[in-house]
């Protein structure tokens, strides 16, 4: 039995937004329920009663003082921006036709 | 001694007393450079005038009197997924290829306030994720021990650049053991800090609650005095401690290990070791015990599940912090022809973008995330986390240090993982408890493998912001080997 079909391995192509191949998907199902079926060896560690870490350290937020300060100049900002309009990120259509 | 030989250290000193200018030193490291990179392929970017003006605007600081730290004036290599306002910086991926950042990152900062000089951008595993270099969108680097073995990974540009004298430093990032495994396959010292030890604002983020950067070096008090120039609390990075840089170059200086208790981790030896590598191992093991520390073994189950649990945990932060790469601010934008969404955009430039590595982590990420999924892979694995740092908690009780082969094995054929993700993995079974419980951990030489002749390294655990340890018992493990070998373990390689 493999731990990950190839239909989802389609649907977490999309989710993830990679619009791979049918070649690239058929390669992809087989490593990936490879590395699944090892990787599911981390329920043979007794954790129940364990709680989870996130991180290695005790982390607590960090606030800074809201103070105004430099930032990036718009020319900076859009320096490596693949298209630009009028000091703005120029993108494709976000909405459908129907919307 | 021609100055490419020179320990840092030696050039720091030779730059502040007017011997020789940063200038000259940059120079004879560029030479060099020029004459091997044919062969190893460390760098994707090199620009000889950026790098000349940084050389010279040093010489002018030292001149105008300005107080520098000991490495004024020593070039480094700058592994490229460390953010530099003028030098490109694409993480060895198609998606950045060009894209010069607005900002410094605080590393590359710290360096540059130190009066270090950049020689280039060092290759990698694109976003840092493999352990050979061959997951570059720009070629593999090649190891200088044997051109036709990988030089490690994720950091293996910055291993070679200073295993191959190109650099007498370099900087690496250490997820999974990206800084103490190609250290380890290339002969040379290689140590993560405390995760928060050191910053990562400006560095390309793969998995945040991991990601460490570090130094590499041709000797322990080198890598100290980088270490201790970069390192230090840096209010950009919300996970940076705010406490002082544990003493590592005093440390370097105190090649002492009398009376210390040093624990052999009893899992990791045996069965998928190669011979030569625990033949090594051992010898340094008694080595150490002959230099006045006491040796015990020490058991720690749960670090076989380690890897395991960093396959789930890291792929899961990786798919969300690659979900920035979108085509709509910075990077690579494919297939917008006015007629596609920007949806479809977004993952036709994905997919052109990604190389084969980086697309099955980002979706065993997204699978691990998933609900349904979650408790048993994600859920598990952070729980499997906990069970590791106490597994450290309870060994840094009875022993001040750990150690470890850093690697099973020493340089494998390039070529010879690339297309077999899991037997890539194994490479890191041992440097991986130290990313998930944050500890310190460095790669000393410890000789070479008899059935290869290629080096081998050993690994040596400190508990979280006790940095110094390894610093302690690396120089002393250099210092009684250097003595045994009548010079550095490097002099037995390959002059290229």
């Amino acid at each position: 039995m493999s731990a990950i079909t190839r239909d989802e391995v389609a649907h977490l192509a999309r989710l993830s937004r990679l619009a791979l191949t049918d070649d690239e998907l058929d390669h992809y199902a087989t490593q990936l329920d490879a590395i699944i079926e090892s990787v599911a060896k981390v329920a043979e560690v007794a954790a129940e009663d364990v709680p989870p870490s996130s991180h290695a350290l005790p982390l607590t937020n960090v606030f800074r003082a809201d103070e105004v300060q430099p930032g990036l100049a718009p020319e900076q900002a859009l320096s490596g921006a693949p298209a630009v309009e009028d000091d703005r990120f120029r993108v494709p259509r976000i909405l459908g036709e129907e919307a | 001694m021609s100055l490419i030989r020179k320990t840092a250290a030696e050039l720091g000193t030779m730059v502040a007393s007017g011997e020789v200018t940063a200038v000259e030193v940059a120079e004879a490291h560029l030479d060099r450079m020029a004459e091997v990179e044919p062969k190893v392929n460390a760098f994707l970017h090199v620009d000889r005038e950026t790098t000349l003006e940084q050389a010279r605007a040093v010489d002018a600081r030292l001149r105008a009197g300005e107080k520098l730290g000991p490495l004024a004036g020593v070039p480094i290599a700058h592994k490229d997924i460390f953010t530099t306002r003028d030098m490109p910086t694409t993480a060895a991926s198609k998606i950045l290829k060009g894209w010069r950042p607005p900002y410094d990152a605080t590393v590359t900062a710290r360096l540059r306030a130190a009066g270090l000089v950049i020689l280039g951008k060092t290759n990698l595993d694109e976003f840092a994720m493999g352990s050979s270099t061959e997951n570059s969108a720009y070629g593999t680097t090649r190891n200088p021990w044997d051109l036709s073995r990988v030089p490690g990974g994720s950091s293996g540009g910055s291993s070679a650049a200073v295993a191959a004298y190109e650099a007498p430093l370099s900087t690496g990032t250490d997820t999974g053991g990206s800084i103490r495994q190609p250290a380890s396959v290339t002969g040379i010292v290689g140590m993560k800090p405390t995760y928060g030890g050191s910053s990562r604002y400006g560095l390309i983020a793969f998995a945040s609650s991991l990601d460490t950067p570090g130094p590499f070096a041709r000797n322990v008090l080198d890598a100290a005095l980088l270490h201790e120039a970069f390192s230090g609390h840096d209010p950009m990075d919300s996970t940076s401690i705010d406490a002082p840089v544990p003493s590592v170059v005093e440390a370097a200086r105190t090649p002492d290990v009398a009376g210390m208790r040093i624990g052999v981790v009893k899992e990791f030896s045996g069965e998928g070791y190669q011979p030569g590598v625990l033949a090594r191992y051992h010898e340094a093991v008694q080595l150490l015990e002959s230099l006045g520390a006491k040796v015990v073994e020490v058991s720690c189950p749960s670090f076989l599940t380690a890897l395991p649990a960093y396959y789930l945990i890291a792929p899961s932060e990786c798919s969300s912090n690659l979900a920035r790469f979108d085509a709509m601010r910075y990077g690579l934008r494919v297939g917008d022809d006015g007629t596609r969404s920007a949806e479809e955009v977004m993952a036709l430039t994905r997919a052109a973008g990604f190389g084969p590595e980086v697309k099955r982590r980002i979706m065993l990420g997204t699978y691990a995330l998933s609900s349904g999924y979650y408790d048993a892979y994600y859920g598990q694995a952070q729980k499997v986390r906990t069970v590791i740092s106490r597994e450290f908690e309870a060994a840094f009780h009875q022993v001040d240090v750990l150690v470890s082969p850093t690697t099973p094995t020493t340089a494998f054929p390039i070529g010879e993982r690339a297309d077999d993700p899991m037997a890539m993995y194994l490479a890191d079974l041992c440097t991986i408890p130290s990313n998930l419980a944050g500890n310190a951990a460095m790669s000393v030489p410890v000789g070479l493998a008899d059935e290869d002749g290629l080096p081998v390294g050993l690994q040596i655990m400190a508990p979280v912001l006790a940095d110094d340890r390894c610093y302690r018992v690396g120089a002393a493990v250099e210092q009684a080997l250097e003595s045994r070998w009548g010079g550095p373990l490097l002099k037995e390689a390959p002059s290229l």
